[in-house]
């Protein structure tokens, strides 16, 4: 198997679907280290499928997904070596923002409980919450929960983040703040980033590279940074997708 | 395995008297225990603190917050404490995490006891006031229910009535069943010795019809079925599916309360008459299994003693306890604010009015009838 030296992500050969439909075959590509990667395609294409198997949620019906040079460990059994994001935040509405991010700390580590309580609430003012730490995730709003659990993501100190459709349903503003947000963790604390979106601006403002899903070809149709996709003309849903036309123009 | 950082006193003091510590090596997630040890360790309350960052290597979130709350906790106790030295990557992070803008924490608030029991009258009044708001919203939609009957979704009625009916019947039956024969069997034993058991036909035959039978059958009728409509509504709530409801000019009173009403008036009174025949069962098992009574003479002795009005008076409880389980659950459910949490808690919220409300309401009506005669 040959990758770059500094991947953080290799896939390689990769067949996924669910139950007797594959959705994409002979999937290969690289993530590198520090990258801002997004992942696009049509609705229905895998994307989300994609996403749940290199986070291990999902197994591959074959290939390989190496993990900082392993394979994902399967959940429950060694400390998560990424962070991952889900759509809606995923707060547990019955634990308070800040016993939300102390979750991953006191499974995995041995950190005394004012200490981890420390790092909880940096990590909540790390997204700007600070001062939420006490309310439920059913008292902030939903760019807040967002934030609420990128600060949960990030508690172990991971070096890749997951996060699916981090700008949906957000207003423009909070949109805007979760994508300066990403850059940041990135800039500043070197964390990989792969993202499942569809909103333009953010992929514009914050990816440095993006694959393309086809549902057809059950394969990636484009590969690179998003302002050479958006001026190419081929393939014709790449053209559409970064155009905002519809497939009939 | 060592650590991979060192924390060390040196011997020169700062200016103020302060103490000069000296942080070295890789600062790291997996030596963050040791590292939050050794700081709280080294730092003396009431003196000031220079930390000299100059060796350390590598710096990372978790240390970075604790770096920065051992920061907050010095300057909100008057005392300095000061770092220099550090990378421009390290000071980076630590500007990141918010080093001399960490606020001081307030300390922690206690609600009183007389407050809380303040708080928890408030909301008893609240609930009250709401439980009564809710009457009145659905006795006007009942009327209006009448004029239109289109808005109300009568096709769920069917399903509602053999979920609550039909599918009880079993345990309704084994329930009432063992209530029967428990109280026969209690009563027998005392009574055989003044060598009066066939009173116990009486005793089980009132209990029953009267008062057991109603009661037991409601307590199942609020686990299975009243349980079940708090957690419907309440999922329907915070799913939007009521706002949706609204959004389409249905009133969700009218649409989810008034069937559910129905289903509940209807079928706890059929349910509480197979209870009763099986409770009165119970009783004749035991009266011909331990006092060796003739099932005739048992059936004869029950039959005399059991009037119609106290079968009417039974029924009459039944359908109220049915309409007043299908009311608290509904209100519970509408009730419900957050997510999987808050049903959870309007849920339990309403199994537990349930159930006191069925005994108050059982209370109220022995009163009544008590002092009727009936």
């Amino acid at each position: 198997m040959t990758s770059e030296p500094d991947s953080i992500i290799v896939v390689r050969d990769l067949c996924i679907g669910w139950g007797d439909r594959i959705l994409m075959e002979h999937l290969s590509f690289d993530v590198a280290r520090a990258e801002r990667f997004v992942i696009l395609g049509g609705s229905g294409s895998g994307k989300s499928t994609l996403l749940q198997n290199l986070i291990g949620l999902v197994e591959p019906r074959s290939g390989t997904i190496l993990i900082d040079g392993s394979p994902p460990p399967a959940p429950e059994t060694a400390p998560p070596r990424f962070g991952v994001m889900f759509q809606s935040g995923a707060l547990f509405g019955s634990m308070t923002l800040l016993e939300n991010v102390s979750l991953p700390l006191n499974r995995w580590t041995d950190l005394p409980a004012d200490a981890i309580e420390e790092i909880a609430l940096a990590r909540l003012r790390l997204v700007a919450l600070e001062g939420f730490e006490n309310h439920s995730p059913s008292e902030i709003s939903g760019g807040m929960k967002k934030r609420a659990g990128i600060a949960r993501a990030l508690a172990l100190e991971p070096s890749l983040l997951f996060l699916d459709e981090p700008s949906a349903g957000l207003d423009p503003i909070s949109s805007v703040e979760l994508d300066e947000l990403l850059l940041t963790l990135n800039e500043e604390l070197g964390v990989t980033l792969v993202m499942v979106t569809h909103e333009l601006e953010s992929i514009d403002k914050v990816a440095t590279r993006c694959i393309v899903l086809d549902g057809e070809t059950r394969g990636i149709i484009a590969d690179g940074p998003p302002r050479e996709l958006r001026s190419q003309t081929e393939p014709i849903f790449v053209k559409h997708f970064f155009n905002r036309e519809p497939r009939s123009a | 395995m060592p650590a991979s950082f060192n924390l060390t006193r040196l011997p020169k003091l700062s200016g103020a008297g302060g103490i000069c510590l000296q942080l070295s090596g890789q600062l790291a997630l997996p030596d963050a225990t040791e590292f939050w040890q050794k700081l709280k360790e080294e730092i003396e309350p009431g003196r000031g603190h220079e930390i000299d960052l100059s060796a350390v290597e590598r710096l990372d979130g978790v240390c970075a917050a604790m770096l920065v709350s051992v920061e907050a906790e010095a300057r909100c106790s008057g005392q300095y404490l000061h770092f220099h030295g550090a990378s421009p990557g390290v000071e980076r992070l630590l500007a990141l995490y918010g080093i001399d803008g960490n606020p001081c924490k307030a300390p922690p608030t206690h609600l009183r006891i007389l407050e809380q029991v303040g708080e928890a009258t408030c909301s008893l009044v609240a609930n009250t006031r709401n439980t009564l708001s809710f009457i009145g919203e659905l006795s006007l939609s009942a009327i209006r229910a009448i004029r239109t009957p289109k808005s109300v979704h009568w096709a769920d009625l069917g399903k509602l009535l053999e979920r609550a009916g039909a599918d009880s019947v079993p345990i309704v039956i084994a329930i009432n069943l063992l209530v029967g024969f428990i109280l026969g069997l209690q009563s027998a034993m005392q009574m055989e010795q003044f060598g009066v058991g066939i009173y116990v036909a009486d005793l089980v035959g009132m209990s029953v019809v009267r008062e057991l039978g109603p009661l037991m059958t409601a307590i199942i009728v609020t686990g299975r079925s009243g349980a079940a409509y708090a957690a419907q509504i309440g999922t329907m709530v915070v799913s939007e599916e009521v706002s949706a409801l609204r959004s389409m000019g249905f009133d969700p009173v009218r649409f989810l309360v008034i069937p559910r009403t129905i289903a509940l008036a209807l079928m706890v009174p059929l349910l509480v008459v197979i209870g009763n025949f099986v409770g009165l069962l119970g009783g004749l098992l035991v009266g011909v299994l331990y006092l060796d009574v003739s099932i005739s003479a048992y059936i004869l002795r029950t039959q005399s003693v059991i009037g119609l009005s106290d079968w009417c008076s039974g029924l009459l409880k039944a359908a109220v306890f049915g309409i007043a389980i299908a009311l608290i659950a509904c209100e519970r459910g509408f009730s419900t604010r957050g997510g999987a949490e808050g049903v959870g808690t309007s849920t339990t919220s309403a199994v537990v009015t349930m159930l006191f409300t069925l005994v108050c309401l059982d209370a109220f009506f022995t009163i009544i009838f008590s002092a009727l005669g009936i």
